[in-house]
């Protein structure tokens, strides 16, 4: 903030703060003309005035306001530019990138006066941090099996996933099941560290352009063939010819990347699990416009120690469906 | 009281009576679409699967129903009465003020076919699209116009206190809603703010808490400071203190706006004076409801027997309610707790539906018999049915968004031993439906208390001349 918007602020709150002083001190004694508790003389429309003192305990509380006024501006940042006595922050303020934030944080713990904010993150983690570092020593298969552990995972999991993936963690449309054992990028566990660690952001190009629009019905029918369903037979056999195209991500028998030990999150189209729905529409769809599925990245804002019980969780919702 | 003086001066009362009557209706209007919307709250299928009856698209309706025309048209009707008779001369620039009549009703009317398509800058209490907001800018500069010309030709050498509460209120709101509705248009029903980010939200909370200090408080005491005294027939308790919280209250209110915005990207030192602007207002605010209820000092045995007094007073005891409310939400550490929960929810509407409504259905029920030249109203035990009606429903409503709100608040913030949050959003939202049907029923009270007011109104307007007598008062 430049001195000159700094001292505008300071100089139009004291100001007005004055002014209400002012009034108020000026009003306690009778400067009105008529003697107290009589009227003002003036009649309007048949109501007058009287002129009564002001209540007193009503003076009181105004004062007692002012005061508290004062040591609150003396206080905290109010006053332009005055930072408070005590340092207060909610937050840094003007932070402009990551970086910034980092070195801001850094700089105001050195200090000893980290950032409302930030003090709040560090009782959090020195309280409950130990709860979460004591699963890390434990391996995710033994954790699967701790009820304590993966009551401690499922909040986590309500609390950064359900969002997405629903409260039962059987995904929607474009948000995958994470409970049917059908694996994108794999279901054992460091792929699913690496996917809550780092995210993972699918690319299904639009192909609308590139196969026209008869093109985009004649795929579909071979697509949805893949999976067995009654498709007409010349569109599917028109489709064939050019799948080598969807081959590169998808495989040539269509089953998916990851059947074929490839990382690129392409689904299975052999199944009748269907990420963007199933129907001829829904596929069409995919198919001329793509879709570009968007995990975002769980490491920094979890940290490892938490990710390891949300992986539990996870696992264990498709061991249970392994043994059924 | 010596009413003969006035009588000899003849008042332009066709505007006042128009106003009047739209209060009623667009009470009725806006009021029903809040019941709408929150039994969509309670039962979501009342939507129907049809665009424009959505949540979103009727919650602007219901703000702007009751605001802009309910309330500012029982603003425009009660200013232009009391400025006249408090001045003692009839309406400066009378076509003018038959304008704004028509203009503030086209207004009405575009917001009430616009919100429902969906067209809207999306702020809040200033939703309307910049063809509207230039209308309402030609409305708003006549009705200031038609107000301070009668000022200027009064025949009393000074001016009402209640004066001093509309003019307040009219030239604040000109220019709270020509700043916040600075726009870029791009079509006819669509524009862009020329604020943007922060700055954008601080604009609009400026204007959005001046239309609650300015639109709903000041011009209401306005309206309390003529009707209050009038109907009680006594003096106004204290001259003074009506000159020391008149200008306290405007020069503190214009700061309150940032504690709207607290905890959020706006910068610390704006929420501070935010803040302790807001705290330090509880008192002047305190200094109308004290003035208003000390009035009655010497008359308290009137509330037995007169329930538009009874609405008056009450008004002015939910008045004091909010206002010692609103200024401790505003402090962060309980704004922590109760911002985004149904305590707000709650507040505004002790505010809108206590105080706000009340004080308007009282200044209406004195006002009506007196424009429509008869003694009273049709029928007196229905005003007090309405009273009854009104309190009930007005108690359900805030006592259900009190428990809902902080029970939000406290569940949001709940951990368990790990640090993890005890309960899911969608855990508070079904805990919070028992509250939202116990607000849906409070709606229904309020909405046939105005059903009653109605019947009512439209009575008394057919009776016979000479057919209702004032009441005798009792000795």
């Amino acid at each position: 903030m430049s001195s000159f918007w700094s001292a505008w602020i300071i100089v139009l709150t004291i100001a007005c703060l004055i002014v209400c002083f002012v009034l108020l001190t000026w009003n306690l004694k009778n400067h009105v003309g008529v003697p107290e508790n009589e009227t003002t003389g003036h009649e309007f429309d048949g109501i007058t005035e009287i002129n009564n003192p002001l209540p007193k305990w009503w003076t009181i509380m105004f004062y007692a306001t002012f005061a508290w006024s004062v040591f609150y501006f003396a206080a905290y940042p109010g006053l332009g530019s005055w930072q408070g006595l005590f340092g207060w922050t909610s937050s840094n303020q003007g932070i402009k990138s990551l970086a910034e934030s980092k070195a801001a944080v850094e700089a105001r713990k050195a200090a000893g006066v980290p950032s409302q904010l930030d003090s709040e993150y560090m009782v959090a983690n020195e309280t409950f941090d130990k709860e979460f570092a004591k699963y890390t020593s434990r391996s995710v298969e033994e954790l699967a099996k701790d009820t304590d552990a993966l009551q401690v995972g499922q909040r986590l999991f309500l609390q950064n996933c359900s969002q997405c993936h629903g409260s039962d963690a059987r995904g929607q449309k474009g948000f995958p099941n994470l409970s049917d054992n059908d694996w994108l990028y794999g279901g054992t566990v460091d792929k699913l560290k690496e996917t809550i660690i780092h995210g993972r952001k699918a690319a299904m190009p639009a192909w609308g352009d590139a196969l026209g629009a008869q093109g985009v019905k004649e795929m579909t029918a071979y697509v949805l063939s893949l999976s067995g369903r009654k498709v007409n037979d010349k569109d599917a056999a028109a489709g064939q010819m050019k799948f080598a195209m969807c081959a590169a991500c998808h495989g040539m028998d269509g089953k998916g990347s990851l059947a074929h030990g490839l990382p690129f999150g392409a689904p299975n189209l052999t199944d009748k699990v269907w990420l963007y729905g199933g129907s001829s529409e829904a596929v069409e769809q995919t198919l001329t416009a793509g879709r570009n599925g968007v995990m975002p990245a769980f490491g920094e804002r979890l940290g490892e120690d938490k990710i390891h019980v949300i992986v539990a969780y996870v696992y264990s919702l498709s061991q249970n469906q392994k043994a059924e | 009281m010596s009413q003969t003086k006035s009588l000899n001066v003849d008042y332009n009362y066709t505007v006042v009576r128009l106003f009047a009557l739209t209060t009623v209706l667009w009470g009725i209007v806006g009021m029903s679409v809040g019941v709408l919307i929150a039994a969509q709250l309670y039962w979501p299928a009342l939507n129907f699967d049809t665009a424009w009856l959505t949540y979103s698209r009727l919650r602007p309706l219901h703000t702007n129903a009751v605001i802009f025309a309910f309330g500012t048209s029982a603003l425009f009707a009660t200013s232009y009465y009391v400025v006249q008779r408090t001045c003692q001369v009839r309406l400066f620039a009378e076509k003018l003020a038959m304008f704004t009549f028509v203009g503030w009703q086209v207004v009405i009317l575009a917001a009430a076919i616009t919100l429902p398509m969906g067209i809207s800058q999306s702020k809040e209490y200033a939703e309307l699209e910049w063809p509207i907001d230039i209308l309402i800018t030609v409305v708003w500069v006549c009705y200031a116009i038609v107000f301070f010309g009668t000022l200027i030709k009064r025949t009393t050498s000074h001016i009402y206190v209640a004066n001093w509460f509309y003019g307040g209120f009219i030239i604040t709101v000109a220019a709270l809603h020509i700043v916040n509705s600075m726009v870029i248009p791009v079509s006819l029903t669509k524009s862009y703010s020329i604020y943007a980010g922060a700055v954008d939200a601080m604009v609009q909370w400026w204007y959005g808490h001046n239309a609650v200090g300015f639109l709903l408080t000041a011009g209401f005491l306005g309206m309390m400071y003529y009707f209050v005294p009038k109907q009680a027939g006594r003096p106004v308790y204290s001259y003074r203190l009506s000159v020391v919280h008149f200008w306290a209250l405007i020069a503190l209110y214009i700061w309150a706006g940032p504690h709207h915005l607290h905890y959020t990207a706006l910068p610390d030192w704006t929420q501070s004076v935010g803040m302790a602007m807001s705290v330090i207002l509880f008192v002047p605010s305190w200094g109308g409801m004290i003035n208003g209820i000390m009035t009655l000092s010497g008359a308290w045995h009137k509330l037995k027997t007169d329930p538009i007094l009874r609405f008056l007073i009450v008004s002015l005891s939910f008045y004091g309610m909010s206002t010692f409310e609103g200024p401790m939400m505003a402090i962060k550490s309980v704004n922590a707790l109760s911002h985004y929960t149904d305590w707000t929810v709650g507040h505004v509407h002790s505010g809108a539906l206590g105080w706000v409504a009340m004080v308007s259905i009282g200044a209406m029920y004195h006002l009506i018999p007196a424009v429509f030249a008869h003694g009273r109203m049709y029928s007196v035990k229905l005003v007090n049915t309405h009273f009854w009606l009104h309190t009930i429903g007005v108690v359900l409503y805030i006592v259900a968004m009190w428990i809902s709100g902080i029970m939000q608040g406290m569940m949001w913030r709940a951990v368990n031993a790990d640090g993890t949050l005890t309960y899911s959003f969608v855990q508070s939202l079904e805990a919070s439906y028992p509250y939202y049907l116990m607000r849906f029923i409070g709606g229904c009270f309020v909405v046939t208390g105005m059903l009653v007011m109605a019947y009512n109104v439209i009575q008394t307007v057919r009776a016979q001349k000479g057919t209702l007598q004032p009441i005798a008062e009792a000795a």
